[in-house]
C-alpha cells in the first residue's frame, strides 16, 4: 500500500478515535468533580489584582 | 496528567500549544509536495520569458491580484464566460501564486489573446474610456521606461525556488528582455526558440522604448495561453 | 539599564546604522534604498536617546512595586493614531470603487496599493498595537509582577512602529508579496521576526516571573497567538531575494502549494491574531468592567484548546473548487464547521459573565460595547462555517459577501472590544477617577454600530447579488450579464459602504476626542445616561 493511502486510513480511523478521546478526556478533566472551586479561584485571579498591586 | 501543571507551568503551556497548532498544518499542507498527483501533467507549461516575468511582477507590485483571480472553478458559467477550468499545472511556476480571492473585474487566468495589445493599452491607461462602467483606477504610469538592474539575477533566484530555466536562458536574459518587444532586434527569432508560444512584438505601440506597458501586455497576452489542452486528459488527472 | 547594557546597545546601534547606510548605498532599487535610510534614521534616534540616559552611577531597584505602564500608554496612543490612519484609508478605498476617478490617476493612490494599506494598518498596526498594549496590561496584573526585560519590550513597541512605516511607505511605492495580509517584502519580514521574538521572549519571561501560582486564561490566548503567528509568519514569508540589495524577492513556495501556505497563514492570522489574541483580551476585560468573575472557567480552558487545535486546520476553505486537491478542501470544510462549536462556546461564556448583572448594560456604555463586540464574535463565527460549506462559498466566493463577513468580523468584533479595553485602560494609565464623558461613549457605540449594519448589509446584498447575476441564464442557455453590467449594479451598495464606512470613521474621532480629554484629566458633566436614551427616544 502506498505511503498516502496508509496515512489516510490511519487518519480518519485510529487518528480520529484518539483525537476524540483526547477531546472528551479534556473536557472530562476540566468538568471532574471538585474542580469548580479549584478553578473559581482562577477565575478570581484578574478581580483581586488590586489588593496585590503594591505588596512586595 | 495534570491539567494544573499546565496551568503552573509556563514552559509546558508554551510547548503544548505549539504542537497542538503544528498538527493541522503539517497533515494538511506537507502531503502536497510529495503527492504525485497534486500537479496535473500536461504540455506545453514553461517558465516565464523575461520580459512576461517582469510584466508578473508589474502585475503583483500594481496589486492587480487584489481585483482579479487567476483561477477559473468548474462551473458552467465560469467556463463559458473564462475558458477551459483553471488547472494547478498553470501556475506553478507563480513564485508566489496569483489566484486571488475576489473578482472586483473579470478573472484574467485566460485573457492572453482575448483583446488586443491597443485595446490593453487603453484600457490600462484610462479604463472607463474602453469600459464606461469600469471602477478600475487608470495606469498611465505604466508608459514609463521599464528598469531591471540585473534581469539575470531575477532568473536565478527563481531558479533557486525551483523554476527550470536553463544556463543558456540566463544567460541570454538581458538580451531577451529586449527583444521580445522589438522584433526588429537582433535575436528575436532566439526568444522564440528559448520561449515557445512567447509573442514577440512591440506591445505599447512605442517600439523606441521598452515600458513597463511592453512587459505587462506581455504577460496578459501569455496568460492562459501555454497549456495545449488538445492533449490534455482530464480523467488521467482527476484528484 | 545598566551602564554595560546601555553599552552593548549603543554599540549594536551604531552597527546597525553603518550597515544600513551601506546597505543603501548598494541599492539596485529607490524603494530598497529609502527603507535603508528609514533603518539608518531609526537607528540614530536610538542612539540619541541612549546617549541621552547613560548613566554611570549604579541604578536602584526603583520602581518594582509598581507596573511598567508606560509602554502601555504609548501603545493606548499609537492604537488610537493607527485607527485613525486604517479606517480614514479604508473610507477612501470604499469610494474609489464607487468612484473611480478618486485613484486620482497616480500610482501612489491606485487601489491596489491602498488596499495593503487599510488592511495592514486595521489588522496589524491598529489591532497589533492593541494587542501588545493589553497583552502587557493584563500580564502584568495578572501575574502579579513587572515585564520582564523591560528595554526589550520598548524594542518591541519601537520596532513594531518601525515595521508598521516600512509596511506602509512600501505599499504605497509598490513594494509588496502579493500575498494577503503577508504583503511586506523579504527585509521588513526578517525585521518583524525579530521584533516578534522579542515579544514573545518578553511576554514569555513575564509568565515565568509571576507571584501568582496559576497562569490565567487570558494569558494562555495571548500566549498561543504570539507563538504561532511567529511560527505562521515564518513559514509563509520564506522567500528568495533577487539580491542582498534589493527590494524585490521570490517565494519559496510556488502555485498551488503557495496557495495552500498562503491560506494557511491568511485564515490563521483571523484565526490566531483577531479571534486568540481578542480572545485573551475579552477574557480578562469584560470581567474587570462587569467586576465579576467569567461565566465558567472551565469552559474557558475547553475553548482554549479546541479553538486552537481546530483554526489551524481550516485555510483551505479559502480555495475551495480551486486547483487545490479534493481532499484538502474537504479537510478544511469540515474542520471550518466544527469550529462554530467552541467559538460559540467562547461567546456564551463571555456573555453569561454578566448573568445576574444584565441591568449594568443600561448604565454602562462600556460594557454595551464589549457585550455588543462578543455578539458580533458569535455571528461572524456562525457565518463563517455556513460560508465554509461549499455550496454556499461556490456563491460567495470572489464576491462582496466576504468583505461583508470579515468586516461584520473586524469592526464589530475586534474593533469594539479594543475600544471597550481602551476606555478601560485610559482612565487607570493616566490616573484619573473617570473618562471625561460616558455620553460620548454612548455615541460613539451607536454612531459605530450604525455603521456596521449599513456596511455589512450592503455587502451582503451586492454579494449575493452579483454572485447571482453572474450565474443567471435565460431561456435560451445563455449567460444574462456581461462582467462590466454587473459591475455597474454595484454602485449604489458600493456608496452605501462608504457612507457605513465614514460613520465608523466618526465614532472613532469622536473616542479620540474623549480619550484627549480623558488624558488632560477634565471630567465632562453628563445627564445620567438613562435620561439621554429617554430624550432620545
Amino acid at each position: 500500500m502506498e505511503l498516502y493511502t496508509y496515512l489516510r486510513q490511519m487518519a480518519d480511523s485510529w487518528g480520529l478515535l484518539y483525537m476524540m478521546l483526547v477531546f472528551i478526556g479534556v473536557v472530562i478533566f476540566a468538568f471532574r468533580p471538585g474542580s469548580k472551586e479549584f478553578y473559581e479561584t482562577h477565575a478570581r485571579i484578574p478581580l483581586d489584582e488590586e489588593l496585590k498591586d503594591h505588596d512586595k | 496528567m495534570n491539567h494544573s501543571i499546565i496551568e503552573k507551568n509556563g514552559t509546558l503551556l508554551l510547548v503544548l500549544s505549539l504542537i497542538v497548532v503544528s498538527i493541522g498544518g503539517i497533515v494538511e499542507i506537507a502531503p502536497t509536495f510529495y503527492l504525485e498527483n497534486t500537479i496535473e501533467k500536461v504540455k506545453g507549461m514553461r517558465p516565464y520569458s523575461p520580459l512576461e516575468l517582469m510584466g508578473a511582477n508589474i502585475y503583483k507590485r500594481e496589486g492587480c491580484n487584489l481585483c482579479h483571480s487567476q483561477m477559473i472553478r468548474p462551473f458552467r458559467d465560469e467556463v463559458e464566460r473564462y475558458g477551459h477550468y483553471s488547472l494547478a499545472a498553470e501556475s506553478m511556476y507563480d513564485h508566489p501564486f496569483v489566484w486571488g480571492s475576489k473578482r472586483t473585474g473579470p478573472d484574467l487566468a485566460r485573457v492572453g489573446g482575448r483583446y488586443s495589445d491597443e485595446w490593453h493599452r487603453e484600457h490600462l491607461k484610462d479604463p472607463q474610456s474602453v469600459v464606461p462602467s469600469s471602477v478600475m483606477p487608470g495606469y498611465k504610469h505604466l508608459m514609463r521606461p521599464l528598469s531591471v538592474p540585473n534581469i539575470a539575477s531575477h532568473l536565478k533566484a527563481n531558479v533557486v525556488v525551483g523554476v527550470p530555466y536553463t544556463d543558456e536562458q540566463i544567460e541570454k536574459s538581458a538580451e531577451d528582455l529586449v527583444a521580445q518587444a522589438n522584433p526588429d532586434a537582433d535575436g528575436a527569432e532566439d526568444v522564440l526558440a528559448r520561449y515557445p508560444k512567447a509573442q514577440v512584438r512591440d506591445f505599447d505601440g512605442d517600439p523606441k522604448t521598452l515600458t513597463e506597458m511592453d512587459a505587462l501586455i506581455a504577460y496578459l497576452q501569455m496568460l492562459g495561453t501555454l497549456v495545449d489542452f488538445s492533449t490534455y486528459d482530464a480523467k488521467a488527472n482527476f484528484r | 539599564m545598566d551602564p554595560l547594557s546601555t553599552m552593548f546597545a549603543l554599540a549594536a546601534s551604531l552597527f546597525s546604522v553603518i550597515l544600513a547606510l551601506y546597505a543603501s548605498s548598494q541599492a539596485e532599487d529607490f524603494i530598497f534604498g529609502f527603507h535603508m535610510l528609514v533603518f539608518a534614521a531609526a537607528g540614530g534616534l536610538l542612539i540619541l536617546y541612549l546617549a541621552r540616559t547613560v548613566s554611570f552611577q549604579q541604578m536602584t531597584e526603583k520602581g518594582e512595586a509598581t507596573y511598567s505602564d508606560g509602554i502601555i500608554r504609548y501603545g493606548v496612543i499609537a492604537t488610537l493614531f493607527w485607527g485613525i490612519v486604517g479606517f480614514l484609508v479604508g473610507v477612501l478605498i470604499a469610494s474609489q470603487l464607487a468612484f473611480p476617478s478618486l485613484n486620482l490617476d497616480l500610482e501612489w493612490t491606485s487601489f491596489g496599493r491602498l488596499r495593503p494599506l487599510h488592511t495592514s494598518a486595521v489588522i496589524f498596526a491598529f489591532g497589533g498595537n492593541a494587542l501588545i498594549a493589553t497583552s502587557f496590561y493584563c500580564v502584568q496584573r495578572t501575574c502579579r509582577t513587572r515585564l520582564a526585560f523591560e528595554p526589550l519590550a520598548w524594542f518591541v513597541f519601537w520596532g513594531y512602529q518601525l515595521f508598521i512605516v516600512l509596511a506602509a511607505t512600501g505599499y504605497v511605492l509598490g513594494s509588496t508579496q502579493a500575498k494577503e495580509y503577508a504583503e511586506p517584502e523579504w527585509y521588513v519580514d526578517i525585521w518583524l521576526t525579530i521584533v516578534w521574538v522579542s515579544y514573545l521572549l518578553v511576554f514569555f519571561f513575564t509568565l515565568l516571573r509571576r507571584r501568582e501560582p496559576h497562569i490565567y486564561v487570558a494569558n494562555w490566548f495571548y500566549l498561543g497567538f504570539i507563538v504561532t503567528v511567529a511560527m505562521l509568519h515564518v513559514v509563509n514569508g520564506l522567500a528568495v531575494p533577487v539580491s542582498p540589495f534589493s527590494s524585490v524577492s521570490y517565494s519559496a513556495f510556488s502555485g498551488v502549494q503557495s496557495a495552500l501556505v498562503q491560506w494557511w497563514y491568511g485564515h490563521n492570522a483571523v484565526g490566531f491574531f483577531l479571534t486568540a489574541g481578542f480572545l485573551g483580551m475579552m477574557y480578562y476585560f469584560v470581567p474587570k468592567q462587569a467586576n465579576r468573575p467569567v461565566y465558567s472557567y472551565r469552559l474557558s480552558i475547553i475553548h482554549f484548546w479546541s479553538v486552537i487545535f481546530l483554526y489551524i486546520w481550516a485555510g483551505p476553505h479559502h480555495l475551495h473548487y480551486t486547483a487545490l486537491p479534493d481532499w484538502a478542501q474537504t479537510l478544511g470544510m469540515v474542520f471550518s464547521i466544527m469550529l462554530w462549536m467552541p467559538s460559540w462556546g467562547g461567546m456564551i461564556n463571555g456573555l453569561m459573565t454578566l448573568s445576574g448583572a444584565w441591568d449594568k448594560l443600561r448604565t454602562d456604555p462600556i460594557l454595551r460595547m464589549m457585550v455588543a463586540s462578543i455578539a458580533f464574535y458569535g455571528m461572524a463565527t456562525f457565518e463563517g462555517p455556513l460560508m465554509s460549506i461549499k455550496s454556499v462559498n461556490a456563491l460567495s466566493h470572489y464576491t462582496d459577501w466576504t468583505i461583508g463577513h470579515v468586516h461584520s468580523g473586524a469592526l464589530g468584533w475586534n474593533a469594539l472590544i479594543s475600544f471597550g479595553a481602551i476606555y478601560y485602560l485610559v482612565p487607570k494609565l493616566w490616573g484619573r477617577r473617570e473618562l471625561y464623558s460616558l455620553q460620548l461613549v454612548n455615541w460613539h457605540f451607536w454612531i459605530a454600530m450604525m455603521g456596521i449594519v449599513i456596511y455589512a448589509s450592503s455587502m451582503w446584498v451586492s454579494g449575493i447579488m452579483q454572485g447571482l447575476m453572474w450565474r443567471e441564464y435565460n431561456a435560451d442557455g445563455f449567460l444574462v450579464y456581461s462582467f462590466a453590467e454587473t459591475v455597474m449594479q454595484m454602485h449604489p451598495f458600493y456608496v452605501l459602504r462608504a457612507i457605513g464606512g465614514l460613520l465608523f470613521l466618526i465614532g472613532g474621532l469622536i473616542m479620540v476626542y474623549n480619550i484627549w480629554r480623558t488624558i488632560r484629566g477634565e471630567v465632562k458633566v453628563d445627564q445620567p445616561i438613562s435620561q439621554v436614551i429617554t430624550v432620545g427616544a
